[in-house]
């Protein structure tokens, strides 16, 4: 068995389960738990730096896990009495944690909602059940149109602003081989990736729709709006001259990073591993509006919050802290360090950062961002998948296969919240 | 099944051992078999080789389907071998590793022997019910071996990542079938001789399946150094990861550096490419009948 | 109260053989019944993982047997089983047979076939995803067209999907089956060879009558248990379909790929052991049958 330093020091909170530590005039030690990626650690220690520094009193002592399982590692953790104080969970699961009285709303007093209604991006009101808050994101998530800057010149086009101009660029970019294969797209596309938020959160309303109702209770998409962006989004690899295909390059974004797609839709997350490409040169816009001008984009993130086994001394601490990760000044660090957007306009739309060539698109798009509340987002991703298979590989109609589509995903949910 | 008479003839050393210098092949059928047989070797590890090209590849070049990396570069193997985490791990899954195979090795064949040499009540009972053990998916028992390991206290320590892996039914099940292709004769001699059922185990049936045992060291060794998922759920520090574990926090839920896991693959193949060259002799020697006492 | 020494020696066997047994068991016992029993408690009740317990009943069984994607699944775990297993069978038997003949590079040889199964399964499941790929990237569709045949769609097509994902697992495990037939081939004493060099009997029929019964422990183990091993795919088909688990269209998903979607995706820890308890009861009817059909006549 090995010790060391910070295995001692992770034990040591580990194991306090009752939170009266030892005499008050000790430091209060805190725990925190996110999972392990290079950046996003590298900006929590500077984060616990800072807040250790302007809090001489408590300690943070952080414990990351690799991504894989993630989940699962917490939840077989915490139910064990391993827990930690503050915890770093994805917004989708927030419903489960509230459900299994793992984590407990922010104070009123620190976090009052109307406050925060006004100084977070709107959707970070996914976070709020009644009049309390429950978990609060330092950094969101939102999808642009990424796009190869060598081929748009190659083409002779510009980075699109509507829909219209984003199938005129793509069909410009296509292109094909002696035999008729497919050679590069003008777009990457795969309900695998990060289409599916596109076409739920991006293009049923824009068409018109909204995707769901009753605070994501309800599938709404199985209508005159939903079916038009279905049948856009199939056109582009099942139309008479497809600028893409599904399947390409195994992956949309191993395409778009093998220099052969001409743009490509996905999320902010991606910007740091296009940056380690050499000879790709791209750009970034926003998702392309309708010719009305009507936007709408999708936004994701992770929140942290307190865990119900914080309480007296550890309580206070993880509030406080809770407190400095979601300041403005924590979110310029992590957009800094993390590549991820802040989640308070005050810090996004600075004049520098909205207009950042490669953030702003991101940080704009914010202003007219949904968030999907995913009762079990893997399988509503899947069921989207299927929906295009059945069209793509059994010929079903667009109209046949969105209406299947509605009523699985429709049961999915009711088993869900039927609990 | 063979009688001692049949087993007196002691065959010629070098018919049996097969050591010594190879020779090349002497007619046309041995040299059609080789020529298939290497033609299928060649066939077999391409994707390998694959592999070995893209973790020599920067990560631009890494979706060309190139065999060949337009620029070859040893960045990817700098990278992960700079990670001063890569050692723990390497270690953590030697030790794991090393221990688990021996202990398996040894219960395994204690077991598989048993149940194929003595005939006791609940027999039959037993074998089925470890064989059972195998029918399980092991992703189902990872939560309750958490909450035993966390019960016990055995988490984030090489005892609770071992303790699954201690004894395996695929080993005893293996080594009962080998048992089988040991004569009764020979034990029963044992036995007139005045060796207890202990001594005749080791010292005269495990010899003569020790093909079978460095198959099961092999096999034992390979799947302990691979193993994922419960290694993962069940430590906390970066120290006491297993090698497949950290080498899974190369990639987030966005995206995989492919070159890195690739090479991370690559190292990782090196140990039990050594593990399998030293046993695999074993498998070669076959078995040297040593003839009866007496 | 007899003593040891009072026993017959039948009974001091039976001694003997339980106090080997007496550790392992005990092991087998809480490492392995303990948690599955745990497991087939939860098929009867309701769990996310995180909140409590509820008492279901049968409801699980009767989701399950209702659910078509659970027969699809059933489906494609036989036809794994169906087609894997003795094609894997036949293929690592003839190789082991002749690698055993060859004595020019035969270790060469032999670290080439075993190479695959050491070799990480995400590393290999990637490489071969890209030989799947259409044309220009894949390499096998690159080899049809220069040949002038059509390409096929390998992955995307709902009927080729579950061959194509099933040929890299029977590749990985080929290694390991002719490590075993070699091991077995290599248990046989060469004295039956030599006398039957002596008695001029052809090479077919030592094959036959010779070499394969003496074989059969070792057949009967790699029957059963790459049996169990097909029934139980899982790793293969997840690395290879990861982005859509499973498909096309379910149509490469065996039943622990939908036990580990239900509780690690779905987080319903009751619908999975009930799944894990019908494929534990597969699993075991399969190797009984199989058992009783091949055991010494």
């Amino acid at each position: 068995m090995k010790i060391n330093g910070l295995r001692a020091l992770a034990l040591a909170s580990a194991t306090s389960v009752a939170a009266l530590a030892g005499s008050a005039a000790n430091a209060v030690e805190i725990e925190y738990w996110q999972y392990f990626f290079d950046a996003r650690v590298a900006a929590m220690e500077q984060l616990i730096e800072n807040f250790q520094a302007a809090n001489p009193d408590i300690t943070v002592t952080m414990t990351h896990f690799p991504y894989a399982d993630y989940r699962t590692k917490v939840a077989a953790a915490i139910p064990a009495g391993e827990g930690p104080d503050v915890v770093q969970l994805f917004y989708g699961w927030l419903n489960d944690y509230v459900q299994a009285e793992l984590i407990q709303p922010l104070p009123a007093d620190v976090f009052p909602a109307a406050t925060i209604d006004e100084e977070f991006f709107p959707m970070v009101q996914a976070m709020k059940e009644g009049d309390q808050y429950w978990a609060l994101p330092t950094a969101v998530r939102s999808l642009a149109l990424f796009y190869n800057e060598r081929l748009m010149e190659e083409a002779g086009v510009e980075p699109p602003t509507t829909l219209d101009e984003l199938l005129a660029a793509a069909a410009a970019m296509t292109k094909r081989d002696g035999a008729g294969n497919i050679t590069q797209v003008g777009m990457t596309a795969g309900m695998t990736a990060q289409d599916h938020h596109w076409w739920r959160e991006g293009l049923v309303r824009q068409m018109g729709g909204e995707p769901y109702t009753d605070d994501y209770q309800t599938v709404n998409y199985n209508t005159d709006a939903g079916l038009k962006a279905l049948e856009f989004y199939t056109d582009m690899f099942m139309g008479e001259n497809p600028v893409t295909a599904v399947g390409f390059m195994d992956e949309p974004q191993a395409a778009f990073k093998a220099g052969l797609a001409g743009m490509h839709i996905d999320g902010s997350f991606r910007i740091g591993s296009l940056a380690d490409i050499r000879g790709l040169k791209w750009g970034v816009t926003e998702l392309p509006a309708t010719a009305d001008g009507v936007r709408s984009n999708y936004s994701s993130y992770w929140v942290n919050a307190i865990t119900t086994k914080a309480e007296g001394e550890k309580y206070d601490a993880a509030v406080k802290f809770m407190d400095y990760v979601s300041s403005d000044e924590a979110m310029q660090i992590w957009l800094d360090v993390v590549g991820e957007l802040p989640a308070k306009p005050s810090v996004g739309m600075t004049e520098e950062n909205a207009n950042d060539p490669v953030f702003g698109p991101f940080i704009r798009g914010l202003e007219y961002a949904h968030t999907t509340k995913f009762a079990d987002e893997s399988g509503q991703r899947q069921l989207m998948v299927e929906m295009v298979e059945r069209m793509q590989l059994e010929g079903m109609s667009a109209a046949d296969s969105i209406a299947i589509a509605a009523e699985a995903e429709q049961k999915l949910l009711d088993e869900y919240y039927g609990e | 099944m063979a009688t001692a008479e049949d087993l007196q003839v002691k065959p010629k050393a070098d018919v049996l051992l097969q050591t010594g210098p190879s020779r090349p092949p002497r007619n046309m059928g041995q040299i059609i078999r080789f020529l298939l047989l290497f033609a299928g070797g060649i066939l077999m590890v391409m994707p390998i080789a694959f592999m070995i090209s893209t973790s020599l590849k920067w990560p631009h070049e890494v979706y060309n389907l190139n065999f060949i990396p337009d620029e070859p570069t040893i960045e990817n193997y700098i990278y992960v071998l700079e990670d001063g985490r890569f050692y723990w791990w390497f270690l953590n899954s030697l030790i794991i590793a090393v221990i688990t195979t021996i202990c398996s090795v040894i219960f395994d064949s204690l077991v598989g022997y048993t149940l194929c040499k003595f005939r006791f009540p609940g027999r039959y009972i037993v074998f089925i019910a470890i064989l059972s053990t195998l029918m399980i998916p092991t992703e189902m028992l990872v939560i309750p071996w958490y909450l035993m390991s966390q019960q016990f206290g055995w988490l984030d320590t090489y005892w609770g990542i071992m303790f699954p892996g201690l004894m395996t039914a695929f080993g005893t099940f293996l080594m009962k079938q080998f048992f089988e292709t040991v004569p009764d004769d020979f034990i029963e001699a044992a036995r007139i001789d005045g060796l207890n059922e202990l001594q005749i185990w080791w010292t005269v049936a495990m010899p003569l399946v020790r093909p079978a045992l460095a198959a099961l060291a092999i096999f034992v060794f390979l799947g302990n150094w691979t193993a994922f998922i419960w290694p993962l759920i069940v430590t906390n520090s970066v120290e006491m990861y297993t090698l497949p574990v950290g080498l899974s926090s190369f990639g987030d839920e966005a995206d995989v550096a492919w070159e890195l896991i690739m090479t991370g693959a690559a190292i990782s193949t090196i140990p039990t490419l050594i593990v399998f060259l030293i046993f695999q002799r074993f498998i070669i020697r076959g078995v040297v009948m040593a003839g009866l006492k007496g | 109260m007899k003593l040891y020494r009072d026993l017959t020696i039948r009974q001091k066997k039976i001694v003997w053989a339980w106090g080997f047994l007496a550790i392992p068991v005990l092991f087998y016992c809480v490492v392995r019944f303990y948690p599955t029993g745990n497991a087939i408690l939860i098929s009867f009740q309701d769990w996310n993982l995180l909140g409590a317990r509820t008492w279901t009943g049968l409801d699980n069984y009767k989701k399950l047997f209702g659910d078509p994607v659970f027969w699809k699944v059933f489906k494609n775990t036989f036809v794994y089983l169906l087609l894997g297993t003795p094609v894997s069978l036949v293929i690592s038997f003839v190789i082991a047979y002749h690698l055993d003949k060859i004595r020019f590079m035969h270790g060469f040889l032999r670290m080439l076939y075993f190479l695959p199964f050491m070799t990480s399964a995400v590393a290999m499941a990637w490489v071969w995803r890209w030989f799947y790929q259409p044309v220009p990237i894949g390499l096998f569709n690159n080899f049809l067209a220069s040949i002038g045949i059509p390409q096929i769609s390998f992955l995307n097509s709902t009927s080729n999907a579950l061959p194509s994902i099933l040929a890299p697992a029977v590749w990985a495990g080929l290694g390991f089956q002719i490590i075993i037939f070699m091991a077995g081939l290599r248990a046989i004493p060469k004295s039956y060879y030599e006398a039957a060099r002596i008695d001029g009997v052809s090479t077919w029929t030592v094959l036959w009558e010779i070499t394969l019964p003496l074989l059969k422990p070792t057949i009967v183990f790699i029957v059963v248990f790459s049996s169990i091993g097909f029934l139980r795919i899982f790793d293969h088909v997840y690395n290879m379909t990861t982005q859509n688990p499973g498909g096309p269209l379910n149509a490469t998903k065996p039943l622990v790929l939908m036990i580990y979607q239900t509780a690690f995706s779905s987080f319903d820890m009751g619908y999975a052991a009930a799944q894990t308890v019908v494929l534990f009861l597969v699993l075991l009817a399969v190797s009984l049958l199989q058992l009783r059909i091949m055991r010494d006549r």
